[in-house]
């Protein structure tokens, strides 16, 4: 056991469970990576059904975030809060999900109304849950309603039965949950293997940035690790529930668990790719060795790693916590994937981490991670290059489930403006808030947990902050806008994106807030200047948010399509696009579903769901043009001292692009024609990306468009034609 | 001068195709790189002399994140 105690309590803890409910069911087959049954589970009346997935939503919503977002829209009126019983938690794998012989296919999608944006959010994680959920005979679980007590909700896929618990004694935190649930639902050892669990903690419950963590059981380390749905506070919708934990068991996964079409063709198609990993990852990117963090280096080499709330791209000590150093600390001494037959590998863990805070002090923990958006978003971007640190906030952060990038990019926020006087020790409690101060990170991390003190306010999340040191303390709401980094509600990841015009669209264009998982092409048109023209642009926010929702419709990482490349990539048309990676996506979705794509319908698929986003957007009150804009700290210098800084390019770009005279010109006049201009870009941009996208003006798909996708619901109709 | 990226940079004796990627801190691991069209392995980047007037494409073929 890595957690101390827990055994102990377990008898305890399993004692003072009181059955509410008690679902039987006869799990079925799957069918070519269809379960083709959903499992609807009420907490506040403790009603568990099935229902039958016709095969129009499967046409239509393909399955993973398309299934969450379709039950989702049935389930909530357009007055629906976030908090109201009605709102509902939709996981779903997608029916590529759970195959174990080609890369980064163990993800789940999360859907539900965000507390941030009070609008849809999804969010994709790794672990076994997904999978095994479909094992058990469900392709999404929809979770609606509000339980009046703690609960914990239990799949159990070879039983058959699905129960919900009163459950009082558990822990909140997840590296203690995860383990006591194990224990109590695990049969033996070796069936710990087979439990996955979604939980949150102290912090889901307390802020409005919650995240739940996925596991899966580690077997050397003999403990669960964690993953991520981080997005968009999910986790506080799970507590605001009262669900501690939904716990899934299934033994017998298999190569052809997921009865694909054509296994032999999955086999090739995956050896293919364990081959380019196995040959190619150690010289370009690393991800078996050190996971995601390699990019700390590469983004302060090109001036894009987030240093200082978004002022700069890069720091001189940025190498004390590069990849480097990150990689002797995490010991784990072998390439490990968060689902079966993922040699990618790029999950990475610390074991034996000792805690130096807070209430674990001096525990010994696996520590999940760093990803390089926790270590942009906790360290550079708060000026705190300490890797100890960034270990020590990376696993508060999870096991108290909250989100690193959010609470990174609203504790840099804070610290801006503590260092500009807008918020001060009376507001902060004591707190000083200085960019670089880890330990005052970490008491407000801390204070997050207990919903006490200054955490309180900075749990709000960013966008809520600006309106209350606004209404309550007098600050600039001006500057606080641009020096916000949110848009939608949702705080931005972790690139400086001030010298891309692309990826300013890239995330303020995104549906559900500014992430790059829609779009991320800084390389394209800041370094390689391919998209140079507003035409070029909106083809690549065109097609690379269509192309990249396709992984979340089908339980599919990202990783492996694009951090690491066939050896001839670079002399294809489009090496941005990897091309023969794309093509092994539609011959693998073909030889799951038994169906014949090809690329054109694979794009499709991503575009009816992609649309109807949108739309769910305009559903909820958002979803026009007024909620694309950016905050101009995400496209220019906002201060001074972020000019000077880099004076000498922005003095090119009045000069060369403008025609101006800077050396004519005050600091404050260079800073607000540059402003101008850059503004005037960004809504040409707009422009041209809805006339691309097939949008309004106002940024509404229009009816034409939702009719060719056959999306067309008489509900989207009716809410199109009323904008 | 010459031309990366159909940008104009400036041009110093014993410039290598090796040396102006450092100059750029271009360390992404994949570079597609091409002087006035050819395709130059990543082996050659060292003996590669930049001309003044060359033109010069490093192709980063990535749209990831």
């Amino acid at each position: 056991m890595n957690v101390t105690g827990v055994k102990d309590n377990v008898e305890k803890i399993k004692e003072a469970h009181k059955l509410l409910k008690r679902y039987e069911y006869t799990p079925g087959e799957i069918q070519r990576g269809y379960a083709n049954k959903t499992l609807y589970i009420n907490v506040s009346d403790n009603i568990i059904e099935a229902k039958e997935v016709p095969e129009e939503i499967k046409e239509k919503f393909i399955g993973g975030k398309g299934f969450g977002l379709w039950y989702l829209w049935n389930a909530v009126k357009s007055t629906t809060k976030w908090d109201d019983p009605e709102n509902e938690i939709v996981i779903s794998p997608g029916p590529i999900g759970g195959i174990t012989q080609y890369p980064g296919a163990g993800k789940s999608l999360v859907v539900s109304l965000s507390p941030t944006t009070g609008s849809v959010i999804d969010s994709n994680v790794g672990g076994h849950f997904g999978p095994l959920m479909k094992f058990s005979g469900w392709d999404a679980l929809e979770i609606q309603g509000k339980a009046e007590k703690d609960i914990v909700i239990l799949i159990d896929g070879n039983k058959g039965v699905v129960e919900i618990y009163e459950a009082p004694l558990e822990s909140l935190n997840s590296h203690i949950l995860a383990e006591e649930l194990t224990e109590i639902f695990a049969e033996s050892e070796e069936d710990k293997r087979n439990i996955s669990i979604v939980s949150a903690g102290e912090a889901a419950e307390h802020t409005l940035l919650g995240v739940l963590n996925f596991s899966f059981y580690d077997k050397r380390k003999k403990v669960q690790r964690l993953k991520q749905a981080g997005r968009g506070g999910i986790g506080t919708v799970f507590r605001n529930k009262k669900i501690k934990a939904v716990v899934v068991r299934y033994k017998g996964v298999k190569g052809d668990s997921n009865n694909p079409a054509d296994v032999e063709k999955i086999k090739e198609l995956g050896l293919k790719l364990h081959r380019e990993i196995k040959e190619l990852d150690k010289d370009q990117c690393r991800m078996r060795e050190i996971g995601t963090a390699h990019l700390v280096e590469i983004m302060d080499d090109y001036d894009l790693l987030p240093v200082h709330n978004f002022k700069y791209g890069s720091h001189k000590d940025s190498r004390k916590i590069d990849s480097k150093v990150l990689v002797k600390k995490v010991v784990q001494g072998s390439p490990d994937g968060c689902w079966h037959g993922c040699s990618m590998a790029c999950a990475k863990a610390a074991q034996d981490y000792e805690l130096k805070t807070g209430p674990y002090k001096g525990h010994k923990v696996v520590v999940d991670g760093p990803e390089y958006e926790t270590v942009g978003g906790v360290g550079s971007n708060c000026g705190i290059f300490d890797p100890d640190y960034i270990m020590e906030c990376n696993f508060y952060c999870d096991t108290y489930g909250i989100d690193t990038i959010s609470f990174g990019t609203t504790m840099a926020f804070l610290m801006e403006c503590y260092e500009n006087n807008i918020i001060n020790k009376d507001i902060t409690g004591g707190i000083e808030l200085n960019f670089g101060n880890g330990d005052a990170a970490m008491e407000v991390l801390h204070q997050m947990a207990k919903g006490k003190g200054f955490g309180k306010i900075a749990g709000q999340g960013i966008r809520r902050i600006k309106k209350l040191l606004t209404e309550s303390y007098g600050a600039d709401p001006k500057f606080l806008n641009d020096i916000g980094m949110e848009v939608k509600g949702l705080e931005y990841s972790q690139y400086v994106s001030k010298e891309s015009l692309a990826q300013q669209g890239g995330y303020a264009l995104a549906n559900k807030g500014p992430q790059h998982d829609e779009a991320w092409l800084i390389f394209m048109d800041m370094v390689n200047n391919q998209i140079p023209t507003f035409e070029d642009k909106a083809e690549a926010l065109h097609y690379f948010p269509i192309f990249r929702t396709w992984f979340g419709l089908n339980g599919l990482c990202k990783l492996p399509w694009n951090d690491v490349e066939p050896v001839d990539n670079h002399m294809t048309d489009e090496p941005a696009k990897v091309p023969e990676h794309v093509e092994n996506y539609v011959q693998l979705f073909n030889s799951v579903t038994g169906k014949n794509i090809d690329k054109k319908e694979m794009l499709l698929q991503s575009e009816r769901v992609y649309n109807f986003q949108r739309v769910f957007n305009l559903k909820m009150g958002f979803g026009t043009r007024e909620h694309d804009i950016p905050p101009y700290r995400s496209m220019g210098p906002v201060t001074e001292e972020e000019y000077l800084s880099r004076e000498e390019r922005y003095d090119k770009q009045l000069e060369n692009i403008l025609g101006l005279k800077p050396e004519e010109m005050s600091t404050a006049e260079k800073i607000e024609a540059l402003r101008k201009y850059k503004y005037e870009q960004y809504e040409k941009l707009v422009d041209a990306v809805y006339k691309r996208r097939g949008w309004t003006e106002k940024g509404i798909p229009s009816v034409e468009l939702m009719e060719k996708l056959g999306m067309d619901f008489p509900e989207v109709i009716r809410l199109i034609e009323k904008h | 001068m010459i031309r990366v990226n159909h940008r104009n940079m400036d041009f110093y004796e014993g410039m290598t195709l090796k040396s102006l990627i450092k100059d750029l801190k271009y360390s992404f691991p994949t570079l597609m790189v091409k002087v006035n069209g050819e395709l130059v392995p990543k082996g050659k980047y060292e003996e590669t002399r930049i001309r003044d007037g060359d033109d010069i494409n490093i192709i980063h073929p990535i749209a990831g994140g």
